[in-house]
C-alpha cells in the first residue's frame, strides 16, 4: 500500500484532481469577490480547472521536480534503475529517464487509449447496423464519433513516440535520447491530456468532429473547450518529443555512422520529428484562438457575432482562417502517423527476405520528401470551402505529386521481396499485410485530390475509408509488426506464433472489408459523420458488413493484446537475435541492461548487406580503438 | 528473366478482373447534372488507373511471397543486391508524369465544372441549424422545396446563417460549403427529371444528419406552372393589409401607437376603425377611411381628447403615396 501511494502515477492523478478543483475555486472565488452572479460558470471553471489539472499532474508525478531543482541550484545527477527499495516494475509507473522504460510507458498508454478509441467505435457502429436512431441520441453519437477522433490520434501518436523512443537510441548505438527529462514529460503530458478527453465526453461532450471547425465548436456543448485543452496538451508532447529526437539523431550518432549508413527507421523518425516540431504550433493555436473566442468573445473566426462580442465591439473574424490553421498541422499529422510505420516495413523486409534494402537512398530520401511536400497540401482538406480555383490548383498538383516518393517506397519494397529467400512469420505477416493496406490508400487518394472528383467525395465516407486504409496500413499493421518483432528483445521472451498468426488472419480480412464497405458506401453518396442514414440510399447491408468487420478487429487486438501480456509473463525465454537482424539492438542481450551497449559503438558495414558473406554492420569497440 | 512474361500475364489480367469488377456493381447513384458528366469521366479514368495499380503491387507481391518463400532445408542468404539507379529512375519518373497528366485533366475538368454559364438563374440556398431555405430572386419568393427547371443552368449563392452547412445532391455530383460572412458560388445544370435529396455535408451539430430538403428537376412547363403558383401564393400574401402592416413598422408608427389597446404616445389602432372619436376642441366623428386618411396627412386638424398636439409629423402626405396610406387604413381595419 506505501509503494501505491509513492507511485508517480497515483500522485500525478491526485495532483490533477487538486489542480483541477483549485482551478475551479479559483475561478468562483474570483467571481465571487467580483460580485458576479450565479457564482459558478461552467466553462471558465472547466478551462482553468484544466490548465491547473494538468500542471498538478505534471508536478505530482515529479516531472519538474528536476527543473524546479535546477532553479535553486541543486544538482540532479540521472538515476539509473528502480528507486532505491522498490522493485523494478514501478519504474514504468513513475517519472524514469531511461528511454527504454518511457518507450514502453509510450507504448502502454498508447494502447490503453487505442481501446479506449476503438471501444468508442463498436458503440457507434452498433448504433449504425440499422437506419433511425436505437442506442444514442443524435448528440450523444457525434460526441461519440469526435471523441473516437482526437482518442484515436492521440492513440497513434503515443504508438508513434513508443517506437521512437525506445528504438532510435538503440538503432544509432546512443545511450538514451538527448535530454531524458524533457522525454519524460512529453510522455508524461500525454496522460493528464488522454483524461481530460476522456472527461469532456461525460461533461456535455461535443459535436463537431476532431477538426472542431467553429462557428460549430464554438456553439458546441462544454465538453469542446476540454477538448481543445486535450488536445493543445497532446501537441505540447509532440513539439518536445520531436525536437529531442532530431537532437539525438544528429548529435549522439557514432562517427563512423553517416546518415546514409543509419538504420532506415531512423530516417522516418527525423521526417516525422521534423514534422512534429514545426507544424503542431498552427493546431495548438488554434485551439487556444478557439478557448479565447468562446471565452472572451474575440471574433477570430466568426462572422455573425452574438451579442456579448457586439457588445464588446469585437470585429468579425473568418471561418476559413481556422480551416487553415487547422490543416497546416493537421496534414502534416498523417505523415507523422505514418513515416514510422513505413519505416518499419523498410526495416522488417530486409531480414525476412535476406536480402539488402532494395533503394536504400531513395527510401531514405522519400521519407524526407513526404515530409517536405507534406508542409504544402494542406489546403486539399479545404477543395469546397469556396477557394478559387487559382488557390486550389496548386494544392492539387502538390497532393499528387507525394504519390511519387510514396510510388518510390512500395516499388523498392516490392524489390526488396523480389529473389529473397522469404519467411513468414507473424512480424513478416503483418509488414505484407501493411503494404497491402496502405496500397489502398494509396489508390483511394488520387480521386480526392483531383479536385473535380473530390467536390463528389468531400465528406463523404470514401474519405473516411482512405484515411483509414493510411493510417491502418501505415501505423497500425506496422505497429503490431514492431510488437510482435521486437517483443523479444523488450521482453527476452518468445511470443506464441500461433496466436500471432491468428491475430493477422483475423485483423487483415476484417480491415480489407471495413474498409471497402466504407468507401462503396462513400460513393453511393453516404456522407460522413452522420447519426442516422436514409434507407433509400442503399448503404445498410454495407453498414452491417462494417460492423462485423470492426469487431473482428477488435477480437484480434484482444488475442494480439492476450499473447503479448502471457508470453511476457510465462512464455519461453528467447535467444538475443532470433531473426538474425543486423541491426545494433539485436547484438546485445534480451532483455536490453540498464546501459545498453557495453561497449561504444562503430559502424563497419552496410546496414542491410544481408547475403554478404562474413560482413557485420556494427561492432562494439573499447574507446579509442578503432571508430 | 524467366519470371518477366509469367508477371506481365498475370497483371494484365488483374487489371481487366479488377477493372470488370468495378464496372459491374452499382457504385454511385445515377448521374443528373452536365458537371456529374465530366465528373463521372474522371472517375472512370480514375478506376482504371486504380486497377491497373492495384493490380501491379498486388500481383508482384504474391508472386514474390509464393516464388521467392524459403524451401524447407535452405539455410542460405537472398540475392545480394542493393538496388538498381535505372528502375527507381524509371518507377520516379513514369509516376510523375502519370500524376501531372492527371493534374492535368484535373485543371481542365474543374475549368469545365465551375464554368459561368451565360444564360444562368440565381438562386439563393439559405442555410441555418437544420433547415434548407431557397429564395429565387427573379420571381420575388422563396421556397423549403428545390424546384429545378430540366437543362437550366443554375447558379446557386449559398449562404449560411449560423455555422458552416455543406450543400451536396449526390445525383449532382458536385458540392460546396456554404461559409458564413461569405457567398459560395456552385454551378450546376440538372440534365434528368427526378426527385433527390438535398443533404448538408458539413458537420453542424445535433440534427447534421437530418438537414435535407427534397430537389425536384422538373420539365420547363412544369417548372412555369409552379413559379406561376409560387407567385400567385405570394401575391396572395401581399395584400393591402400585410403591406399595411409593413408600413406600420417601417414608417415608425409602431412608436407611438399600440396594436394591443394600451395608451402610448397616440391613441392606440385597436378598435379604431368605425369607433367615435372625441377631439380637444370638442367635435366627433365617426374614424371611417376619410377620417383616418385626413389624421395621417393633417393630424393637428382632428387632435383627439387626452392626446397632444404637435407631435405626430405633419409631412406624412409627403412621405407616403396614398396608395400606403391606403394599405396603412386597411391595416387598421383589421385590428379589432
Amino acid at each position: 500500500m506505501r509503494t501505491f501511494s509513492q507511485l508517480g502515477l497515483v500522485r500525478g492523478l491526485l495532483g490533477q484532481v487538486l489542480g483541477t478543483l483549485l482551478g475551479m475555486g479559483l475561478v468562483t472565488g474570483t467571481r465571487a469577490a467580483f460580485g458576479y452572479d450565479p457564482l459558478w460558470a461552467a466553462e471558465p471553471a472547466w478551462v482553468i480547472g484544466g490548465l491547473l489539472g494538468t500542471l498538478g499532474f505534471m508536478v505530482g508525478v515529479g516531472s519538474l521536480t528536476d527543473w524546479a531543482k535546477w532553479a535553486i541550484g541543486l544538482e540532479t545527477p540521472i538515476h539509473h534503475g528502480a528507486p532505491a527499495g522498490q522493485s523494478e516494475w514501478t519504474r514504468y509507473f513513475a517519472v524514469d529517464l531511461s528511454h527504454k522504460v518511457i518507450g514502453v510507458q509510450y507504448t502502454v498508454w498508447g494502447i490503453f487509449v487505442l481501446l479506449v478509441g476503438g471501444f468508442l467505435a463498436t458503440l457507434f457502429r452498433v448504433e449504425l447496423l440499422q437506419p433511425g436512431m436505437q442506442y444514442f441520441t443524435t448528440d450523444r453519437y457525434n460526441t461519440l464519433i469526435s471523441a473516437h477522433g482526437i482518442i484515436m490520434i492521440s492513440a497513434i501518436l503515443l504508438g508513434v513516440g513508443g517506437m521512437i523512443n525506445y528504438l532510435v537510441p538503440l538503432m544509432i548505438g546512443a545511450s538514451d535520447m538527448a535530454f531524458p527529462r524533457l522525454n519524460a514529460f512529453g510522455f508524461w503530458i500525454n496522460v493528464p491530456a488522454s483524461l481530460m478527453l476522456i472527461t469532456a465526453m461525460f461533461v456535455g461532450g461535443w459535436d463537431t468532429g476532431w477538426t472542431a471547425y467553429p462557428p460549430n465548436s464554438l456553439r458546441t456543448a462544454l465538453g469542446g473547450p476540454l477538448f481543445f485543452l486535450g488536445f493543445y496538451t497532446i501537441g505540447i508532447s509532440s513539439i518536445v518529443g520531436g525536437l529531442n529526437l532530431l537532437v539525438t539523431v544528429f548529435t549522439m550518432r557514432p562517427a563512423s555512422m553517416t546518415l546514409f549508413r543509419m538504420p532506415i527507421f531512423v530516417w522516418a523518425a527525423v521526417g516525422t520529428s521534423v514534422l512534429q516540431l514545426l507544424a503542431t504550433q498552427l493546431v495548438g493555436l488554434a485551439m487556444l484562438m478557439l478557448i479565447v473566442e468562446r471565452s472572451l468573445q474575440m471574433g477570430f473566426f466568426t462572422p455573425v457575432l452574438n451579442e456579448a462580442a457586439i457588445a464588446l465591439n469585437s470585429p468579425p473574424g473568418d471561418p476559413v482562417l481556422f480551416q487553415h490553421l487547422f490543416w497546416f498541422y493537421s496534414h502534416p499529422a498523417v505523415y507523422v502517423f505514418v513515416l514510422p510505420g513505413l519505416g518499419i516495413i523498410s526495416e522488417l523486409l530486409p531480414v525476412f527476405a535476406r536480402k539488402p534494402l532494395f533503394g536504400y537512398k531513395w527510401i531514405a530520401l522519400s521519407s524526407i520528401g513526404i515530409a517536405f511536400l507534406g508542409f504544402l497540401v494542406w489546403a486539399h482538406h479545404m477543395f469546397t470551402s469556396g477557394m478559387s480555383n487559382y488557390l486550389r490548383l496548386p494544392f492539387m498538383y502538390a497532393t499528387l505529386i507525394i504519390a511519387v516518393p510514396t510510388g518510390v517506397k512500395f516499388f523498392s519494397w516490392l524489390g526488396t521481396l523480389w529473389g529473397g529467400k522469404l519467411t513468414y512469420p507473424t512480424p513478416m505477416l503483418f509488414v505484407l499485410g501493411a503494404i497491402s493496406v496502405f496500397l489502398l490508400g494509396g489508390l483511394t487518394g488520387p480521386p480526392a485530390a483531383t479536385i473535380t472528383t473530390d467536390l463528389y467525395l468531400h465528406d463523404s465516407y470514401w474519405v473516411v475509408g482512405h484515411f483509414h486504409q493510411t493510417f491502418f496500413g501505415g501505423f497500425m499493421f506496422p505497429f503490431f509488426a514492431a510488437m510482435y518483432y521486437w517483443f523479444p528483445k523488450v521482453t527476452g521472451r518468445k511470443y506464441n506464433e500461433a496466436l500471432g498468426k491468428l491475430h493477422f488472419w483475423l485483423m487483415l480480412p476484417g480491415f480489407w472489408v471495413m474498409s471497402l464497405g466504407q468507401i462503396w458506401a462513400g460513393l453511393l453518396g453516404m456522407r460522413r459523420r452522420i447519426a442516422d442514414y436514409d434507407p433509400a440510399l442503399g448503404v445498410q447491408n454495407i453498414q452491417v458488413w462494417i460492423t462485423i468487420a470492426a469487431f473482428v478487429i477488435a477480437l484480434s487486438i484482444f488475442i494480439g493484446l492476450y499473447n503479448f501480456i502471457v508470453s511476457a509473463r510465462s512464455a519461453e525465454v528467447a535467444e538475443s537475435n532470433p531473426w538474425r537482424s543486423r541491426s545494433p539492438e539485436w547484438q546485445i542481450p534480451s532483455p536490453i541492461p540498464e546501459h545498453s551497449f557495453a561497449l561504444p559503438l562503430a559502424v563497419v558495414g552496410e546496414p542491410y548487406d544481408y547475403g554478404l558473406p562474413g560482413s557485420v554492420y556494427v561492432r562494439m569497440v573499447p574507446a579509442g580503438a578503432g571508430d | 528473366m524467366k519470371h518477366f512474361l509469367p508477371v506481365t500475364v498475370l497483371v494484365v489480367f488483374a487489371t481487366f478482373l479488377v477493372a470488370a469488377g468495378i464496372d459491374s456493381l452499382h457504385l454511385m447513384p445515377e448521374n443528373a447534372s452536365v458537371q456529374g458528366e465530366t465528373v463521372d469521366w474522371l472517375f472512370g479514368l480514375h478506376f482504371k488507373l486504380i486497377a491497373f495499380l492495384f493490380s501491379l503491387v498486388i500481383v508482384i507481391m504474391v508472386y514474390a511471397v509464393v516464388v521467392f518463400r524459403r524451401r524447407a532445408g535452405d539455410d542460405g542468404e537472398g540475392m545480394h543486391i542493393h538496388g538498381s539507379g535505372t528502375l527507381e529512375f524509371i518507377w520516379t519518373v513514369v509516376p510523375a508524369i502519370i500524376v501531372v497528366f492527371f493534374g492535368y485533366i484535373g485543371t481542365t475538368t474543374l475549368i469545365t465544372v465551375t464554368a459561368a454559364q451565360p444564360d444562368e438563374v440565381a438562386i439563393e440556398a439559405v442555410s441555418r441549424q437544420w433547415a434548407w431555405n431557397f429564395n429565387y430572386p427573379d420571381d420575388g419568393f422563396s421556397s423549403e422545396e428545390l424546384y429545378l427547371p430540366v437543362g437550366q443552368p443554375i447558379r446557386f449563392d449559398l449562404k449560411a446563417m449560423d455555422v458552416l452547412h455543406a450543400f451536396w445532391v449526390p445525383e449532382f455530383r458536385v458540392k460546396a460549403d456554404a461559409v458564413p460572412g461569405r457567398t459560395n458560388v456552385l454551378r450546376i445544370t440538372p440534365n434528368r427529371i427526378g426527385e433527390y435529396n438535398l443533404v448538408c455535408a458539413e458537420l453542424c451539430g445535433t440534427r447534421h444528419s437530418y438537414m435535407m430538403a427534397p430537389v425536384k428537376v422538373v420539365s420547363r412547363e412544369a417548372y412555369s406552372a409552379w413559379v406561376a403558383q409560387k407567385v400567385a401564393e405570394e401575391a396572395a400574401k401581399n395584400t393591402p393589409e400585410a403591406r399595411g402592416a409593413a408600413l406600420y413598422i417601417s414608417q415608425g408608427c409602431k412608436g407611438c401607437h399600440s396594436l394591443d389597446g394600451s395608451k402610448v404616445v397616440g391613441p392606440t389602432w385597436k378598435g379604431l376603425y368605425g369607433a367615435p372619436q372625441e377631439h380637444t376642441d370638442g367635435t366627433t366623428a365617426i374614424a371611417d377611411d376619410e377620417y383616418l386618411y385626413n389624421s395621417i396627412v393633417n393630424p393637428n386638424s382632428q387632435v383627439v381628447a387626452g392626446y397632444p398636439a404637435n407631435v405626430m409629423p405633419q409631412n406624412y402626405g409627403d412621405l407616403l403615396t396614398d396608395d400606403n396610406i391606403n394599405n396603412i387604413i386597411a391595416y387598421i381595419k383589421t385590428i379589432k
